[in-house]
């Protein structure tokens, strides 16, 4: 059965001042694709990702997220954003709210719950996560690990079609890698739509069905994780394989 | 004659208490008003700037904000206050006057303040809180500027202290504030010494109760931080 296209990326491309980061990306993701983007650092895959719920506004291009063009000025983006859950690699939880409060506030404001409604389900995808206890804590209370986990659970507590991932596990202490990866494989698990940049090789080549070399601005070779990890094509994902293998 | 019966002589003969009393409530009149225009004025004037920033059709605003604070934190509050008296607000009332432009003097600095504040805060969070679907006002007001608050607060403490002192100069526009009361004890009394001693020590416990008020609310913002 074909799955349907939930993001469309054509051409895209991003400059800072003269500096070109991204030179025309192109890629479908479909429904329930895990898709984790790959490449050395300065290839450009945080912009791309950034790109993809408009942080970053691209120089060129396109992205149509669920039929409409996110990059046409008309596009009411917050909506849209609604939809797409962010991780990122510093957490960026709200560090003067409680847990609790992280997780409902924009629910709440954004009247997609009442309070009661979206306490409830924070309180549910907490004891998921292993973290029920620390609802009333603050993010400063947090390991590294689990403050990952209350921010991917803040992103879920939006209930997005899609969760894009920058670099999640990149500022967490070696220990806490695994717990935040579980989390993450196990929503890959689900069906969640995910794209993830990421520098873990191994989760790339275990949970997601595509992985994508950004190389300079541009995919270089994309594939299956088999394809990709197992027979890479281009030299430059060789070389860098070689290096983070 | 001892310095009891001076005393006496001083603040009690004529009820002239009674004339520090008045200038106290008010010069916390004054000062309490200010303070909140002050504040109201700073907020806007920061976040506008923080809008605006980067935005060419907005330029003007920013535009608007700079010309604002360069010329009133460039005008001594005494020049201040002799402008809005004679010349602005000629028909208005005295501590009208005073709330006026001591709110508009403390708002220039208060926005300098409320900027930095804003500008302390990480990127991260404005990004986070947009990444949720909020808008950037909505960010603004339930992310970004709690935490900026929290930042400046002492800053805000020492705006206040200012401005407290600082009305001690609305006597020059005939406002009895707590400075000219004393003042008017002591051309009444020919007693030189006592009302300046008086007058300072108040406005030394006023500062000091100050400082323990903001102590207080720095304390129950600073509960987030705790490990």
């Amino acid at each position: 059965m074909e799955k349907s296209t939930i993001i469309s990326v054509k051409n895209l491309q991003k400059k800072f001042n003269d500096n070109a980061v991204l030179k025309g990306v192109s890629i479908d993701i479909k429904k329930g694709d895990v898709v984790c983007v790959i490449g050395a650092s300065g290839s450009g895959k945080s912009t791309f990702l950034r790109c993809l719920n408009m942080l970053e506004t691209p120089t060129g291009g396109n992205i149509v997220f669920d039929g409409v063009d996110l990059t046409d000025d008309k596009t009411d983006l917050n909506l849209h954003r609604q939809k797409m859950g962010m991780v990122f690699q510093q957490f960026n939880l709200f560090p003067h709210m409680t847990i609790l409060e992280n997780l409902t506030c924009a629910p709440v404001m954004l009247k997609k719950a009442t309070k009661e409604e979206a306490e409830k389900k924070a309180k549910e995808l907490l004891a998921r996560v292993g973290l029920a206890d620390r609802a009333d804590a603050y993010p400063n209370q947090l390991s590294g690990g689990q403050k990952q986990r209350v921010a991917i659970v803040r992103a879920l507590c939006m209930e997005p079609d899609v969760m894009l991932f920058d670099e999640p596990t990149s500022a967490l202490d070696p220990e806490m890698v695994g717990e935040v990866l579980d989390v993450m494989r196990e929503l890959a698990s689900e069906g969640m739509t995910m794209v993830v940049v990421t520098h873990e090789m191994g989760f790339a080549r275990e949970v997601s069905n595509r992985v994508v070399f950004l190389d300079d601005g541009v995919i270089a070779e994309e594939g299956t994780p088999a394809e990709v990890f197992g027979a890479p094509k281009c030299e430059r994902l060789q070389n860098f394989l070689a290096k983070v293998l | 004659m001892n310095w009891f019966d001076k005393l006496h002589e001083t603040f009690i003969v004529g009820e002239r208490y009674k004339w520090l009393l008045e200038g106290f409530l008010n010069t916390i009149i004054i000062t309490l008003g200010a303070l909140l225009i002050g504040v109201v004025i700073g907020a806007i004037i920061a976040v506008a700037k923080y809008f605006c920033e980067g935005n060419k059709k907005l330029r003007f605003v920013n535009w608007i904000c700079d010309l604002y604070t360069t010329v009133i934190r460039g005008i001594p509050v005494t020049v201040l206050l002799l402008v809005f008296f004679y010349i602005v607000l000629v028909s208005s009332e005295g501590i009208t006057v005073a709330i006026i432009t001591f709110g508009i003097n403390s708002g220039a600095y208060m926005a300098e303040l409320i900027r930095s504040g804003i500008n302390a805060v990480d990127k991260g969070q404005m990004e986070a809180a947009r990444s949720l679907g909020l808008s950037k006002f909505q960010a603004m007001y339930k992310i970004i500027f709690p935490q900026a608050i929290k930042n400046i607060l002492p800053a805000i403490g020492n705006e206040c202290i200012a401005l407290l002192k600082e009305t001690s100069v609305a006597g020059y526009v005939a406002i009895v504030d707590l400075t000219r009361a004393a003042t008017n004890i002591r051309n009444k009394t020919f007693d030189a010494v006592n009302p300046i001693l008086v007058l300072a020590l108040i406005y030394l416990v006023l500062v000091v109760l100050m400082t323990k008020l903001l102590a207080v609310f720095e304390k129950r913002l600073r509960k987030s931080d705790g490990r």
